[in-house]
């Protein structure tokens, strides 16, 4: 099963300030003991919110609206991410309880959310009970 | 207590550091039997103390201390006063919590390769090299290795307490093989993961087609592989192999549990992540400069499929190439299969039929159901649709997949139907 871990923005990290060269290498070797444990599957971080925009439909089938960043509410934005696949959902957590602190500063937040599987997402009740006894680890 | 039961949080931390603490006990008690005892009454203690105490902030120092710890308790209770012993208490001496620093990381990748190699020693028979590598290097249990090979639990319970005993009793050393003998043992080494992997991948008897547990715990292996000897091609070329061939997965098999070949696959529903991870395996195994080894070559094909968006922009003439090369690496009567069926794409049904006709005298394949099915195959484009209803019929008395015998018992009527 895969599990995204979120890493939230902090006041620095909408500003561009780059994070300390400790936290960046405390990172590198997370980073590098998911790989050598065979989990990692991606991670990236993500530039400042002030770069991208935002699309929202607040009318029912209307047109949407889109909004230049930045965006206001940090803890709303995200960073970055890392993607792992892991056997169990203990094992994500143990893994994301290990991510240094991101941020330092008090601001760090870490968000741990399970992926959908491609089958999971099919409304089809009857299909899904089958596929998950075929897939069922 | 974390978020959830303790227990299976003792379960989630087994799994991560079990490798590392079975390797690095094996470096200091040259026995891998004893290495997982001692690793596994650490995990007991932990699971008297913890509920009570709370996880420690660094779980897998904690279980190596209290390994090694009992490690010298149980050599004082042997009054065992030898050699060993000293160097066990030196090394206990030294070590702190910084024995999981990440300064040390390349030497945990060391024991980690050597215990690999352990586990993958030619002195052990096939089946049980693969069952002793998920037990220690993936941290499996007895159970769940039983039921991915739908096994009785006792019977791998004792194939892994036999092989444990062999590699004891032949003095396996705890080493990376050097020179002409690393290559061999390396790919002995790749045999089992990629052995693991089509045990999942094609599951050769029973109703599920893809057993997926097997899949991700190869594929696991190999990037851990690829982490812990990134110099070695094959490794980067079967790692290429495994994520491309993961990333067809789910679209391999039906609601119904039927398989659905290849070109019948949708291709928006292949999983891009895998593939593009498989890509780059690859453009590392390519940028060692060195000659494609077979299981590059095989991902480099599998990589030709996953470029194609269409079944109709499938490069054949370029997979009818890499098979030929493949066939000189690693000559084989499926290989040249294989080729026959890429030649047929890439030139028409009837120069792949002179291949197949050519391999049919072939002794060796004559209980392979894949011969006659895509001779049935190749028969049924030339429109000669008796003879391929009776390769039909031929390759589905001869597969043990019952999803793949009635696919094929499938194509046999629809011939009839042609008539």
């Amino acid at each position: 099963m895969r599990f995204m871990m979120i890493v939230k923005a902090t006041t620095d990290s909408e500003a561009g300030v780059m994070p300390s060269q400790e936290l960046l290498d405390a990172m590198l070797r997370y980073n590098e003991e998911l790989a050598k444990a065979g989990v990692l599957l991606a991670a990236d971080g993500l530039q400042p919110s002030s770069g991208g925009i935002r699309i929202s439909y607040p009318e029912p089938g209307g047109k949407p609206k889109v909004v230049d960043g930045p965006f206001t509410e940090a803890k709303e934005i995200i960073a970055g991410y890392t993607l792992i696949e892991v056997k169990s959902r203990e094992e994500a957590i143990e893994w994301a309880m290990r991510m240094p602190d991101p941020h330092g500063g008090g601001q760090g937040e870490i968000e741990l959310r399970q992926i959908f599987d491609p089958e999971e997402l099919s409304s089809d009740e009857e299909k899904q009970k089958k596929i998950k006894g075929q897939f069922s680890l | 207590m974390r978020f959830s039961d303790t227990g299976r949080t003792i379960d989630a931390i087994w799994r991560i550091e079990s490798p590392k603490l079975i390797a690095g006990l094996t470096r200091m008690v040259r026995d891998v039997g004893l290495a997982e005892d001692l690793a596994q009454d650490a995990l007991v203690i932990a699971l008297e103390r913890w509920p009570e105490s709370g996880i420690p902030d660094n779980p897998g120092a904690w279980l190596m201390t209290t390994a090694k710890r009992r490690a010298i308790d149980l050599m004082r209770r042997n009054k065992i006063r030898d050699r060993k012993y000293e160097e066990l208490t030196r090394s206990a001496e030294l070590y702190t919590e910084e024995d999981m620093d990440p300064q040390l990381d390349g030497e945990i990748g060391d024991d980690l390769l050597r215990l690999i190699f352990m586990t993958c020693h030619p002195v052990l028979s096939q089946d049980a090299r693969v069952a002793l590598t998920l037990r220690l290097l993936c941290g499996l249990t007895t159970e769940e290795i039983a039921r991915s090979f739908l096994a009785a639990e006792a019977t791998i319970a004792q194939r892994i307490v036999r092989a444990k005993r062999t590699l004891s009793a032949k003095k396996v050393p705890f080493e990376v093989p050097v020179g002409e003998e690393l290559k061999e043992r390396m790919a002995a080494v790749l045999e089992v993961i990629y052995l693991m992997f089509n045990e999942g991948y094609s599951a050769t008897a029973g109703e599920n087609w893809v057993r997926p547990l097997l899949c991700q715990e190869a594929l696991r292996l190999g990037r851990m592989l690829a982490e812990i000897a990134p110099l070695e091609s094959e490794v980067h070329g079967l790692v290429a192999l495994m994520e491309i061939q993961s990333s067809r997965l789910k679209t391999r098999v039906g609601a119904d549990g039927e398989p659905i070949l290849l070109m019948d696959q949708n291709r928006g529903k292949w999983d891009q992540l895998l593939i593009r991870r498989g890509l780059s395996a690859l453009d590392r195994c390519r940028q060692l400069g060195q000659p494609f080894g077979p299981y590059a070559l095989q991902a480099a094909i599998a990589a030709c499929h996953a470029k194609a968006t269409s079944p109709d922009e499938t490069d054949w003439v370029r997979i009818a190439a890499l098979y030929e090369a493949l066939s000189r690496v690693m000559p084989s009567p499926v290989v040249e299969l294989n080729r026959a069926v890429a030649i047929s794409m890439a030139f028409g049904p009837a120069y792949g039929l002179q291949i197949v006709d050519e391999l049919n005298k072939e002794t060796s394949l004559s209980a392979y159901h894949l011969l006659p099915s895509v001779r049935g195959d190749l028969l049924y484009k030339l429109n000669r649709f008796e003879e391929a209803r009776l390769e039909f019929e031929r390759a589905a008395s001869l597969t043990k997949n019952i999803r793949e015998r009635d696919l094929l018992l499938a194509r046999a009527s629809e011939c009839l139907n042609k008539k």
